[in-house]
């Protein structure tokens, strides 16, 4: 914790630069997540999942 | 926050600032009674709002005289439930070979399939099949071509005195959005496809009209359009009534809310995200007040000679 403080959030620079960072990160892993459950609900039903009968 | 608020607390107007802290407690024990009155009052007033809406619109249902249509088990029933692609690519096979021969969809562009229920090869292909009115050219002449995929699915007569003409004065309406325009969705247009029957006695139809309990007034000027083995589906899928039915009206759902698959993504993404939000905003809430709950007041009088 206290590393993690020292090294990030001491400096108002070196924090934004970690919340940028971080929202970054944040949101790839969590638009990932979200789309793996919908399409692993979905599987068979979507475009993406019948195109390959269709492309020649 | 904390800081501010225990900071004034300090000073003299002490009484006051708690007072003002007050509103912001989420703890019904100190509402004072103007408050407990609004609440009151609020909550009423939208549960009476609600229930009247409720009683205005079942009473609406309870004075037609057409037959409600079954809620069917669609497969994108469902929180996160998607379309069933498949089944769009058979329901447009369905409109080109069927409806299309007296409903226009005139919103809908071939670019539409793409993505949805066609490559963008195969779109251009469909596009192609059809004869689109074009110009005027350099001698101020219409003329037809071959369609693209930018063009809107053509319309099987020019205008509605033409339809109705051919149709004993009544209207196939465009099918773009007709599953938003139908009490009953896309449970209505299967209904309605599949559900002719004979005329009950004492019913009489004029020429040119049919007996469908689910159309309101039961005489509907479209004949049943729909049989088994009506047509042939290109996947091999049997083409039974139920089926063709089926996939037509999910085709027309998917053309009414283009939207419908993304929507359900960002469901998903939105109740995520809100929920880590609320519970932040909840955990923020007990640490920035957990000074004051826990705070003790001592009394200590000034000594008169002081
Ligand atoms: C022979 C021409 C014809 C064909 C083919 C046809 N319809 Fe119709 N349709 C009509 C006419 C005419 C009406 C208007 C009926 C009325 O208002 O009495 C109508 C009305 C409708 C309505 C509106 C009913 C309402 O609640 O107002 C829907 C939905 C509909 N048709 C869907 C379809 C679908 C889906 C197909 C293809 C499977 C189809 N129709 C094929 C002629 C046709």
């Amino acid at each position: 914790m206290k590393a993690i403080y020292n090294i990030f959030m001491k400096r108002t620079s070196t924090y934004a630069v970690a919340i940028m960072g971080s929202v970054f990160f944040f949101e790839r892993g969590f638009d990932v997540f979200a789309d793996t459950l919908f399409e692993s609900t979905n599987k068979g039903k979507l475009w993406k999942d019948i195109r390959a009968n269709y492309e020649s | 926050m904390a800081l501010r608020l225990s900071s004034s607390l300090l000073k003299s107007g002490n009484g006051q600032a708690l007072q003002q802290l007050n509103k912001f407690s989420t703890s019904t024990k100190t509402w004072s009674r103007g408050q407990k009155a609004f609440a009151t009052f609020a909550g009423m007033t939208i549960g009476g709002a609600g229930a009247l809406l409720y009683a205005l619109e079942s009473s609406v249902s309870a004075s037609s005289d057409n037959v409600h249509s079954p809620h069917q088990n669609w497969s994108h029933n469902g929180l996160i439930s998607s379309l069933d692609h498949a089944s769009i690519r058979r329901g447009y096979e369905v409109y080109k070979q069927v409806c299309a021969a007296c409903h226009s969809m005139q919103y809908i562009a071939y670019r539409n399939l793409v993505g949805v229920s066609h490559t963008e090869a195969e779109a251009k292909a469909e596009a192609e099949e059809a004869q689109i009115k074009d110009g005027p050219n350099d001698l101020g002449e219409y003329f037809m071509r071959p369609g693209k995929l930018s063009d809107y699915f053509p319309s099987p007569y020019p205008n509605e005195e033409a339809a109705r003409a051919a149709n004993n004065g009544a209207y196939p309406p465009d099918l773009s959005w007709i599953v938003s325009a139908r009490k009953g969705g896309e449970d209505y247009i299967f209904a309605l496809l599949t559900g002719y029957v004979d005329p009950p006695a004492g019913i009489n139809l004029r020429e040119g009209q049919y007996y469908n309990p689910y159309f309101p007034g039961g005489a509907i000027g479209m004949a049943q359009a729909l049989y088994n083995e009506a047509m042939e589906y290109s996947d091999g899928t049997p083409a039974t009534a139920s089926q063709l039915a089926k996939d037509v009206s999910v085709f027309l759902k998917w053309a009414s809310e283009p939207e419908h698959d993304v929507r359900k993504r960002m469901l998903i993404k939105a109740a995520g995200i809100f929920t880590i939000l609320a519970a932040l905003t909840y955990y923020i809430k007990r640490h920035k007040w957990s000074a004051l709950k826990t705070r003790k007041i001592a009394y200590y009088p000034k000594h008169k000679s002081q």
